[in-house]
């Protein structure tokens, strides 16, 4: 896969004006701030950070719907090649034919007013992709199969969904000028964890069969980590990191990414590995500190660290990481790891030993449910 | 310990345009003083209504069931909420007794009031106080759940607050009043997962210091672990599984239950697959018949599910499960009927 990647990023800023403020300066919003990325074709690329962080506003970037302020980004099909800082009306009208987005929020997104054929289809229509009603219909059909929805479905309007069925309908409508690159935008963050599994199998299962290339945006690592195969995460307009996803999770070398990891609440009630607590929120973009942007939360902050912004360093092989400090950093994570393994090991052998004795204690015959899926903590 | 709320037999309807949906049916549960229990479910399962019940706060055009009884045990005695009609009756409980920090952060804050004034109004309405003294228990209440410069932003707007620091305002606020039980609807469900880290912290450490009983509402089955002591599985208006938060994690009797941690993506396997519970929540126009769960169950026993409700077995002390799988004497009676 030594390929072009299909969307090639340098130094990309996209910084908003804001009325108001103090008189006469304007405060600038540095949404997106100096970004370098690759998303190679046939990628499930992730991005992850924190509310507010610059991911929709990165993600709209590739999509040319917001105005870029400074940098190069370059699409690359292999059939089609723009250079979107530059892009021309004809072409944009192109690409937006092979870029798209998928909604945030699967409530708002679809309009009560039409049935779920004519918002599938509104897409082709509006792009005049297709040539005659009947090649519409067909498209519709195809995609909507595909996406789960069946023929009935189609004749009604949105309201009657359920959540899952409105996400899937969101995916049908993106998909149906079949699009090169996809945008998916917190499209689970909505949903129950039962449906949000089906959903992003579904999406996995697509994007192979149509040979996609999907930039996830979400908060959750957890789903991240399932679905994506490489991972970018996103701190107040920069990339702090950048990795294979099994990379990025087993080493996490940024001290905000370790912060991230280790706030997902555990599963198990007894787990106390957390070895890091993240204080305060996240600095607002009008108003940034100097140097590194995490220096205000960072617990490994030095002097340099507020003086001096850390570029992305390669630590390994395709794993980037903008911190001065990660290489002594290893050892230290290295250190903390261990000492937060040999904790939760002593303590499963205790509660181990405990559950031994209580159960031989009293063995009143308790019955299960015949299967039982996977299911135990950690 | 002693006991905080008994709630026997819920139910709630609702009159709407499509004629009168079910959104709890026959829901009972207590709470000791100092518990924290999680309420989980999918969407529409119907947490929010049943916690809204304890306090009356359903819209007008919720119907509850004759056999429904609310029971909260104050000092002064017993109250029975369910006999409680007009607003100045229910101020005993409503930010009394109770508070509530709902699930819709900027909905609990009116817009064009600051902060304060509403953190003093509420004060004012639930005890003689004067304002110099609401003022300065609302203040240190919003230093004591985190919030530094808690004077100046005991002036701001709402509007003018982070999410997280929002969250903490109306937590502040729902505590000011010292409420013997306190719910929490989705109170972290909005916030990034460092900031959800911080509020569940500040939860922790509120249990042990005004030794409150708490209802915490999510669907992050994370959440819960990390939080409450026992825990009550809601699909669509039934309780299908309670117990002691650590049995029902590790050891989840109810499909629906089991389904739900299955889906979880974990992070310590990431070549294990995510497994969705099949199918779609049905409407609430159309209730299936019999368990609930049924339409979307694994290891549904033909006839049987569809036409009986099962009633909760025992699995373990204080573990109860809702499954006609459990009810060994009914096991055999379901085959005979496929
Ligand atoms: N059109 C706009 N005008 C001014 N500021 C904006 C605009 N769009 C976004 N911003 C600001 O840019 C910053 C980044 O916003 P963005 O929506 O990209 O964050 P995000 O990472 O997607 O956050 P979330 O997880 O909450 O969706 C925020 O401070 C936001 O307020
Ligand atoms: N005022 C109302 N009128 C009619 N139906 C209502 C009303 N309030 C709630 N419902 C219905 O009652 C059911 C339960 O709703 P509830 O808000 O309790 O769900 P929930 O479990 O809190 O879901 P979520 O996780 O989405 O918050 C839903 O089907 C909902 O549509
Ligand atoms: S550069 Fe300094 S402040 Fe920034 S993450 Fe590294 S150690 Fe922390
Ligand atoms: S009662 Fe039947 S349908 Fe309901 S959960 Fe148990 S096995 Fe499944
Ligand atoms: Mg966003
Ligand atoms: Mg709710």
């Amino acid at each position: 896969m030594s390929d072009t990647p299909l969307i090639s990023v340098r130094d990309l800023s996209v910084h908003f004006g804001v009325r108001g403020g103090g008189l006469g300066k304007k405060p600038v919003v540095r949404a997106v701030e100096g970004v370098d990325l690759d998303i190679e074709k046939g990628s499930f690329f992730g991005l992850v950070g924190e509310s507010g962080s610059g991911k929709t506003t990165l993600g709209r970037a590739l999509l040319r719907a917001v105005p870029i302020t400074r940098g190069d980004l370059t699409y690359d099909d292999g059939e089609k090649k723009y250079d979107l800082a530059a892009i021309e009306k004809g072409d944009l009208k192109d690409y937006r034919t092979r870029a798209q987005l998928i909604f945030q929020d699967p409530y708002a997104a679809l309009s009560p007013r039409m049935t779920v054929r004519d918002i599938i289809a509104e897409p082709l229509e509006v792009m005049g992709i297709t040539a005659s009603k009947a090649e519409t219909d067909e498209r519709v059909r195809e995609i909507a199969a595909k996406c789960r929805l069946n023929l009935e479905h189609l004749r009604r309007f949105p309201h009657a969904f359920s959540g899952g069925q409105r996400q899937r309908i969101s995916i049908a409508r993106a998909l149906v000028s079949r699009p090169r690159f996809v945008v998916a935008d917190e499209s689970v963050a909505a949903l129950d964890v039962s449906i949000q599994a089906d959903v992003l199998n579904l999406l996995k299962d697509i994007q192979q069969e149509m040979g996609l290339t999907f930039l996830f945006i979400s908060h959750d690592l957890s789903v991240v980590a399932h679905v994506c195969d490489h991972v970018a995460v996103m701190y107040l307009g920069r990339l702090v990191e950048t990795a294979p996803t099994r990379e990025l999770f087993a080493n996490p070398r940024h001290p905000y990414t370790r912060a991230l990891l280790s706030a997902i609440p555990s599963l198990d009630p007894d787990d106390d590995s957390v070895v890091d607590k993240l204080e305060g929120e996240i600095p607002s973009p009008t108003n940034p500190p100097p140097g590194c942007k995490f220096q205000t939360r960072c617990r490994f902050a030095i002097d340099r660290c507020r003086t001096e912004e850390p570029l992305l360093d390669h630590a390994a092989h395709q794993h980037n990481v903008a911190c001065h400090r990660w290489q002594e950093l290893v050892e230290v994570f290295e250190a903390e790891d261990a000492a937060a393994k040999e904790r939760s090991d002593k303590r499963h052998a205790a509660t181990a030993k405990a559950e031994k004795a209580k159960a031989s204690g009293k063995n009143k015959g308790k019955t299960k449910p015949k299967s039982k899926p996977g299911s135990k903590g950690k | 310990m002693s006991r905080l709320i008994d709630v026997e037999h819920l139910n709630l309807q609702f009159d709407t345009d499509e004629g009168r949906i079910t959104a709890v049916d026959d829901v009972s549960f207590s709470l000791e003083q100092g518990e924290v229990m999680g309420l989980v479910g999918e969407s529409g399962s119907g947490k929010s209504v049943t916690a809204k019940s304890l306090m009356k706060l359903n819209p007008s055009n919720a119907v509850y069931g004759e056999q429904t009884r609310i029971t909260l045990h104050l000092e002064d005695g017993p109250v029975d909420i369910m006999s409680l009609k007009t607003s100045s009756d229910l101020k005993v409980v409503r930010g009394g007794a109770i508070s509530m920090i709902f699930q819709e952060p900027m909905a609990s804050f009116a817009p064009a009031i600051s902060i304060g004034d509403q953190m003093v109004e509420q004060l004012q309405i639930h005890s003689d106080m004067t304002t110099r003294q609401a003022t300065e228990l609302s203040i240190e209440m919003l230093a004591r759940v985190g919030i530094s410069d808690a004077s100046t932003r005991f002036r701001q707007f709402a509007f003018e607050l982070s999410g997280g620091m929002r969250q903490r305002a109306m937590i502040a606020m729902a505590l000011s009043t010292k409420p013997k039980l306190l719910i929490a609807d989705e109170p972290t469900t909005a916030l990034d997962v460092t900031i959800q880290a911080q509020v569940i912290d500040l939860m922790k450490d509120l249990v042990k210091d005004f030794h409150m009983g708490i209802i915490f509402i999510t669907h992050d089955l994370g959440v819960i672990a990390q939080t409450a002591d026992k825990v009550a599985v809601m699909y669509l208006g039934r309780l299908v599984e309670q117990g002691p938060v650590r049995e029902v994690i590790r050891n989840p009797g109810h499909p629906y239950t089991q389904g739900l941690i299955a889906a979880l993506p974990q992070l310590d396997d990431l070549d294990k697959p995510l497994v969705p519970i099949p199918g779609d929540i049905p409407s609430p126009l159309e209730r299936p018949s019999g368990c609930v769960f049924h339409t979307r169950c694994p290891v549904v026993i033909q006839g049987r599910c569809a036409r009986d409700i099962p009633q909760f077995t025992q699995t373990r002390e204080g573990h109860q499960v809702a499954c006609h799988l459990l009810d060994p004497a009914n096991n055999d009676q379901g085959t005979k009927t496929t």
